[in-house]
This record gives structure tokens, C-alpha cells and sequence, in this order.
């Protein structure tokens, strides 16, 4: 394992290093897998601290109104005061819950989150470990959260809690699927599994060269991190709070923690994945260039979320199935036959050929959008009347 | 085409975005942000010059750190939760603390024997009312004869014990005299607004203008 993972500046090896000429090698070893995690976790949490003031501020001026604005500068201090308040709360279980589920949910939801910033690049000599497999551990960790929703939902012994749980398990697991299929697009074009490699693939960012893949991308990680117009899980208008009804004080502060970091997280993957990750032009450092880049995607996905309003369970599903799935099958055939058609004998494909790929696919994706829509839209996506069950009044009408 | 509502939503919020005026929020209570010239017109000086006075304030006020405290605009006749009492127009008369259906005013007088010319007068020793149980119906103030009692224009009075509830003839003396024009026509006629007014003594509070002196001698002295 140690051995796929190569040295960078922020890294184990070099932790490890100062570490181990004070201490013996397996106490250096557990300290520096501490103070990496210490860095790596809080440098996230206190991102997610100020993202959650960015995003009510963005989106209460996006609706017309203030958003937090009481304390501090422009609010600023309103995460400060949001996490003393929950710490505060009282942590109740209810009685008939399954203790040990219902404490491990929270963490089996935040962890995952935090365990996919180990393969990013930041930068070009700026990541945690280098792992040869990279995106495959990326779709593998993120799909971890559903086991999360299943086991708190399960765990409260609230119909609610389960309903919403179930229902949003079934639609983790559906847009799964057209995520990790328009993920292997990329990896098909960057001939590697390896988030580095993609990375440097980038000559021409992914977005362009597959601006289908993207979108089924950018609609299935918003379903995956269940915000709107996906964010069905916990439909407040409609469930109680979906899955973590029955959680309070510290164990709902770290749900709504890892629910905040899941933007985050998304758009850091979406960056290095589809946004050229660290590359820009050269008087700004890669870093920077990855900063921006992630603001610019996370600002998307705000915009959205402030306005478009959720969709009904049943359109959900269909449009995963039905829509999703058909266009990142699509994608996959064609950047497969592009693939085939431009890759030299080393596997890359040249610059050129990339921007061949960019002009052919979007022709493809605006056709193919505009064929989904139409066979998926207007009535097809109304729910079907309700039949009269034979049993119904069958009292009433012998009268 | 299907998914054009999409993207006019997107259109409208991002519009909602770049405009600041568009803000549905009509007034901001309790604190006002104002900018640079907003901060300057209520300090009565001309912006540049408040840029060079005082050079912190104004850069903050440009950052959107600086907000005013405003009073809420509010109708005239706005019955609020303190009452407004002049004792000067206050004959002890009590006709208010009959009329209360809850009999939550309470009045202690005794003669005063000191004004008798300008007609009889109680002192007053106590006016409690226990604004607690006070339901606002205003009875007292249609009863006073005088226009002595007011309902009053504040509705900021939270408080933290019951006991604080109950207005004294202290604390009613010490308020700002700022009456709401509740069943006070005379009020409203002249322009008067409780929210930007200066508060009103207790001679131009009646019902009638305030008598000049000639006129008060003679209806009062050559009796």
C-alpha cells in the first residue's frame, strides 16, 4: 500500500521523517498519521465553518432577502455561534433505538468525506499520497455515505427516519451509477486511474472535451450529496427531517457538518476531474489556481441550489434511470471510439486531437440533451393517475 | 423547448444577485445599514467632509459595517404598550380606572387645595397601571376627560419579571411624552407622527389649541 503512494510536500513520508528520530518507528508512525489527519480534518471543518456562512449570505441575497447578518462583520461569526449552540443541546437517544448504529451513523457518514481529500491533488507537489488507483478509490469512498443513511434511518426506530432513509438510499444507489460511468469517460481519455495522471492529462479540460460526461457528473454529485433539486432525503416540507429525525446536539452538528462538506468535496473532486485540476497559466501557483477554480464550481452549485425546487421521488428515480444512465452510456461509447481513434502508441491523446474530441462532443451532448428532454419531458414526467382499486367501494355501489 | 423555465430561473436569482435593490426587505429594524453617505446624512455632515473627519467610521460604513438604529415607522394611531399621562392635565378624577375592565389602574389622590382658581384639582399620589393585564381596549383613554391619558406609541417593552410590567406615576412621568393618536383626532389633524415627532408637552396635547394667556384670564380669572 505504502508502496503506491509516492512523496509529496504535505505528505506521510516526510511527517514520518520528523517523527521518527524522536520517537520509535511505530509510535512515528501512529503520530504522524495523527497530525495528518489533524491537519487534513480541520483545515476542511473550518472551510465548511465559513462555506456554511457563504452559502446562507449567497443564497439569502439570491432569494431577495439578508441571511445571517447579526453577528460579527457581515455575520461572520454565525458558524461560531451555530456550533456552540448545538454542543449545548442536550444529545438524546431514544429508548428503543440500536445504541451502537445510532452513535456510529454520524461518523460513518463523515468519515468517507474526510477520507476522499486523501488522493486529491492540490497542487503539483501538494497532495496527502499519491495513489496509483485514485478514482477508483474516489467512487468507492463516496459511496460509503449510503451505508450511513441506511444505518441512521434503521437505527432511530422512527418510521420517519426510516422512510426517509429508504427512500434516500434508493437514490443514492441509482445515481451511483451514472456517476462512476461518467467518471470512466475521464479515465478512458486520461488513460490512467491515478488523479495525478489525470490531472496532467488536462490539456484541454475535460469539461470541454466532454461536456455530456460533466453534466452527468455535476447532476449525479448533487444527487449524491443530496442537495436540491435532489435533495429528497430530507425533504422538510415533506418528511419530518428524513433520516436524522431523531438526532440532536453533537451527533446532528457532525450530520450537518458532513452534509456542509459535501459541496466542498464534490467540487474539489469535479475540479480535479473535469476542471484541469492545479493547471493555469503560469504567474499564479497551481494552488491558487485550484482554490479559484473550486470557488467558481461551488458558487454553481449554489446557484442552483437557490433556485430550482425539488423534484418528486418517482421523477427522481426516472430521471437516473431513464436519462442519466442512457447519456453517460452514450458518453462512454463515444469517448471510447475517440479514444480509439486519436490515442497513440503511448496511450495520450495529443492536444490537437483533444480539441477534435471538444467540437465533435458537443455537437453530441447538445443533440443527445435535447433527445433526452424530449422523450423524458412534459407528460412523460407527470405521475400516472391513480386506478380505482375493484375493492375500494365495493359495499357502496351494492346499495 | 423543455428546460427553458430552468434556465429563466437561474436567470432570475442570479439578477437578484447583481442587484442589491431588489431586496423585498422594506425596512430593516431594528438596525439600518447604512454606507458612506447614508452614515454622513445622519450626522448632518457632507460626505467628503465626514471622509476626512473621521476616516475609520467612513471606511467602515463603505465595508457595510455601520447600521443605525431607527425607530420602527409605525401608524399614528398605533395603540403601543406604554401609556403617555400628563398629571399637569390630570385632575384625579379616576374616571380611567373606573372605566378599566379590569381594573388594573389604580389611583391614590388627595386634595391639593393649591390650584382651585384654575378649576379643582386632585393631587396624585399614585397612578399604577399593570400594563401586564392590560389588554389595550383603550376604555380609560375614551373615558379621561381631559385628554390627560394617552395610549402610547413604544412596543418595545419586554421584560424580564411581572413586577416590571407595572407602569408608575414615575416611569410615566419620565417617559418621552410621545401619545399615539388613538382616539385623539386632534393629533392626527396636526401632522403628527409619533415615530419622527418631538415629544408633545401637556399643553398642546388637548383637545383644543393651547389657550393664550388673555384668553386664559378671561375664563378663568374673571369668573
Amino acid at each position: 500500500m505504502i508502496e503506491g503512494i509516492q512523496a509529496g510536500v504535505i505528505d506521510f513520508r516526510s511527517i514520518y521523517g520528523l517523527f521518527d528520530a524522536l520517537l520509535p518507528s511505530w509510535l512515528a508512525y501512529g503520530a504522524a498519521c495523527a497530525l495528518l489527519a489533524f491537519i487534513v480534518i480541520n483545515a476542511l471543518v473550518l472551510s465548511t465553518a465559513l462555506y456554511t456562512w457563504f452559502e446562507r449570505r449567497t443564497i439569502g441575497r439570491f432569494q431577495a432577502r439578508l441571511g445571517p447578518n447579526r453577528w460579527g462583520p457581515f455575520g461572520l461569526f454565525q458558524p461560531l455561534a451555530d456550533v456552540v449552540k448545538l454542543i449545548v443541546k442536550e444529545d438524546t437517544t431514544p429508548a428503543s433505538a440500536d445504541r451502537i448504529v445510532f452513535a456510529l451513523a454520524p461518523i460513518a457518514l463523515f468519515a468517507p468525506t474526510v477520507l476522499t481529500m486523501a488522493v486529491i491533488p492540490f497542487g503539483e507537489n501538494t497532495f496527502l499520497g499519491r495513489l496509483n488507483i485514485g478514482v477508483l478509490f474516489l467512487v468507492g469512498v463516496t459511496s460509503l455515505n449510503t451505508v450511513a443513511v441506511l444505518a441512521a434511518g434503521w437505527a432511530s426506530r422512527n418510521k420517519y427516519a426510516m422512510l426517509g432513509s429508504m427512500r434516500g438510499v434508493a437514490m443514492l444507489c441509482s445515481y451511483e451509477v451514472p456517476m462512476a460511468l461518467s467518471i470512466t469517460g475521464v479515465v478512458l481519455i486520461a488513460n490512467s486511474l491515478s488523479l495525478y495522471e489525470v490531472v496532467q492529462s488536462q490539456n484541454v479540460p475535460f469539461l470541454l472535451v466532454q461536456p455530456l460526461g460533466f453534466l452527468v457528473f455535476m447532476a449525479a454529485a448533487s444527487a449524491e450529496m443530496s442537495r436540491t433539486p435532489f435533495d429528497q432525503i430530507e425533504a422538510e416540507s415533506e418528511l419530518g427531517a428524513g433520516y436524522h429525525t431523531e438526532y440532536s446536539g453533537m451527533k446532528f452538528a457532525i450530520f450537518q457538518l458532513a452534509e456542509f462538506m459535501a459541496p466542498i468535496v464534490t467540487s474539489i473532486i469535479a475540479v480535479a476531474l473535469f476542471f484541469g485540476g492545479t493547471r493555469g497559466f503560469d504567474p499564479i501557483p497551481g494552488q491558487i489556481w485550484f482554490v479559484i477554480k473550486v470557488m467558481l464550481v461551488l458558487f454553481g452549485l449554489l446557484w442552483v441550489r437557490a433556485t430550482w425546487p425539488r423534484l418528486r421521488i418517482d421523477q427522481i428515480m426516472a430521471f437516473a434511470w431513464k436519462g442519466l444512465f442512457g447519456l453517460a452510456l452514450l458518453n462512454i461509447f463515444i469517448v471510447a471510439i475517440q479514444v480509439m481513434l486519436f490515442q497513440d502508441a503511448e496511450g495520450a491523446i495529443s492536444t490537437r486531437g483533444l480539441w477534435t474530441m471538444a467540437a465533435v462532443n458537443w455537437a453530441i451532448a447538445i443533440v443527445a440533451i435535447f433527445v433526452m428532454v424530449r422523450l423524458l419531458g412534459g407528460k412523460n414526467l407527470e405521475r400516472p393517475a391513480p386506478r380505482r382499486s375493484p375493492l375500494a367501494n365495493m359495499y357502496a355501489e351494492a346499495d | 423547448m423543455y428546460g427553458n423555465g430552468l434556465l429563466k430561473g437561474l436567470t432570475i436569482t442570479m439578477r437578484n444577485l447583481v442587484k442589491p435593490g431588489r431586496m423585498f426587505t422594506v425596512h430593516q429594524y431594528p438596525d439600518r445599514k447604512v454606507g458612506l453617505i447614508g452614515l454622513a446624512r445622519a450626522e448632518g455632515v457632507n460626505p467628503a467632509a465626514f471622509l476626512i473627519q473621521h476616516p475609520g467610521r467612513a471606511f467602515k460604513a463603505m465595508l457595510g459595517m455601520v447600521s443605525l438604529t431607527d425607530r420602527m415607522p409605525q401608524h399614528s394611531r398605533f395603540r403601543g404598550e406604554e401609556f403617555s399621562w400628563y398629571e399637569q392635565r390630570c385632575t384625579g378624577c379616576a374616571s380611567c380606572a373606573k372605566y378599566c375592565p379590569l381594573g388594573i389602574i389604580r389611583i391614590v389622590t388627595h386634595p391639593s387645595g393649591q390650584q382651585v382658581a384654575e378649576g379643582d384639582k386632585y393631587a396624585i399620589d399614585v397612578f399604577d397601571i399593570d400594563i401586564g393585564r392590560c389588554m389595550f381596549c383603550g376604555l380609560c383613554v375614551e373615558a379621561c376627560p381631559y385628554d390627560a391619558l394617552h395610549m402610547g406609541s413604544g412596543f418595545e417593552e419586554g421584560k424580564y419579571r411581572r413586577n416590571d410590567l407595572v407602569i408608575t406615576k414615575q416611569m410615566l412621568n419620565e417617559s418621552p411624552k410621545l401619545p399615539s393618536a388613538w382616539f385623539r383626532p386632534q393629533m392626527e389633524g396636526r401632522d403628527y407622527h409619533p415615530h419622527t415627532h418631538n415629544p408633545i408637552e401637556w399643553q398642546n396635547a388637548g383637545r383644543h389649541e393651547k389657550p393664550t394667556l388673555q384668553e386664559q384670564e378671561e375664563r378663568w380669572t374673571k369668573r
